[in-house]
């Protein structure tokens, strides 16, 4: 009970400063999420940490900004077709049980090694994860690219085929987005991987999204919608969790949220106007440019586990600004990137109508 | 000229000024009766479920008012592909 009430005590004063920081960061957070089914938590926990808010209310008050975003925003694309409920739904509810898988491995690890040791492993498990997943993401998209076949359908990998050519009696399920039957025994372990993800670095549509796309043969465009969903059921059971602990700050996810829902209709929009690959693109493009970020900090942690010399702490200052300023630049190159890719689209859309009304009249 | 690029349709303005007053209100009295809120939600266990209601609240009225926001300036979904194979 002391620890809620020192929570409650450990909210801070906000001024409109901190406000309009908030708001547009949730802005920018919103509409790569919109776009990408995730991100942005990865910058918003950090940057409620530097405005001076404990690290477990930033992940509390973050969580609980998440899912009623993701709920908007997964009911907007869902208008345009994308999402596909039953597969987010089955994926959201063996995510949360990786939520807690990953905070009960956090816990322990805090607990032997201390917040070093514990800031050791998010940063290593950022490090490997996006290196690898983002890696290959940012290849397929830049392949694609190469190809000149952007406009085509995308195309099902033979890991996904594989996977739906498996029929284990019993454990089938059709899926829409899929256009096919597949066992759940595969989604399971995929879903709880997105949730231990989200647990420890607080994205997991960075395994979420290129699993449906990878592993289970998903469109990127119906893969990053549904990623909302799972988000929203993640997001609602860890806010529960959390709000349990009296930790949500709901002013800052209530401002976080303003912005947000702006940013993620946009999103959400411009994904209508692109072609599937961007999804890739903007995905890959800030999962590898975060890595770095947490690279960064790797030797910080390393020195003050002892496992390498120490260092000077104008050294760990600047270390860890740079760090963020990278997240905030992958972030912003995201959002730049879905805005330069949306409006692109429209200009494209609204000259070829307008060849059309030429056309008509001359007809 | 029915087929007009983008203008037949009516604009939501009497709805996005519902909701944005209603947002706006909720918005003004979070932040002024703000000390009294956290509180009140910050003692955990059985009141938890204020801030997961509180979100559903403002994501409804803000959520439709950003919604109407976009389509009152003219950005609107492609008309072309509403559909994803």
């Amino acid at each position: 009970m002391h620890d809620v009430i020192n929570a409650a005590a450990n909210f801070i004063n906000l001024d409109a400063m901190t406000i309009t920081y908030l708001f547009l960061v949730g802005f920018v957070g919103g509409l790569v999420s919109g776009f990408i089914g995730s991100g942005g938590a990865f910058v918003l926990t950090p940057a409620m940490m530097s405005l001076g808010v404990p690290g477990l209310v930033a992940v509390a008050s973050n969580m609980c900004h998440k899912f009623p975003k993701a709920l908007i925003g997964s009911m907007k694309r869902a208008k345009y077709g994308q999402v596909d409920v039953k597969l987010g739904i089955v994926l959201g509810i063996s995510a949360e049980a990786g939520v807690l898988y990953g905070a009960h491995i956090q816990e322990g690890i805090k607990k032997t090694f201390g917040d070093a040791g514990s800031n050791l492993y998010v940063s290593v498990a950022f490090v490997v994860i996006l290196a690898v997943v983002g890696g290959f993401v940012l290849m397929d998209a830049w392949k694609t690219y190469r190809s000149g076949s952007s406009n085509e359908a995308e195309k099902v990998t033979k890991l996904a085929k594989w996977v739906q050519s498996v029929n284990i009696p019993g454990t089938m399920v059709y899926f829409k987005s899929l256009d096919a039957r597949i066992s759940v025994l595969f989604t399971i372990p995929l879903g709880f991987a997105t949730g231990m993800l989200a647990a420890t670095i607080a994205v997991g549509g960075f395994i979420g999204v290129p699993a449906m796309i990878y592993v289970l043969g998903a469109p990127s465009l119906m893969a990053s919608a549904t990623e909302l969903v799972i988000a929203f059921v993640m997001g609602l059971g860890g806010s529960f969790k959390y709000a349990m602990s009296g930790l949500v700050d709901i002013r800052l996810a209530m401002i976080i949220l303003a912005g947000s829902l702006f940013g993620i209709q946009l999103g959400a929009i411009g994904t209508t106007y692109v072609k599937p690959f961007m999804i890739k693109v903007v995905m890959g493009v800030i999962m590898v440019i975060v890595l770095f970020s947490r690279g960064l900090m790797v030797p910080v942690y390393l020195a003050q586990l002892g496992l390498i010399e120490k260092m000077g702490e104008s050294t760990v200052k600047a270390l860890k600004s740079t760090s963020f300023a990278i997240m905030i630049f992958a972030l912003a190159l995201g959002a730049f990137i879905v805005l330069k890719a949306m409006w692109q689209g429209r200009k494209a859309e609204r000259e070829a109508a307008g060849v059309q009304v030429l056309e008509h009249g001359k007809a | 000229m029915a087929g007009s690029y983008g203008s037949a349709k009516k604009k939501p303005y009497g709805m996005a000024i519902i909701m944005g007053t209603i947002s706006l209100a909720l918005y003004a009295f979070l932040l002024l009766q703000q000390e009294t809120i956290n509180t009140i939600f910050g003692r955990g266990g059985i009141y938890a479920f204020l801030p997961i209601a509180t979100a559903f609240i403002f994501s409804y009225f803000h959520g439709s008012f950003t919604g109407n926001f976009w389509t009152l300036l003219g950005v609107e979904a492609s008309k072309k592909k509403r559909e994803v194979k």
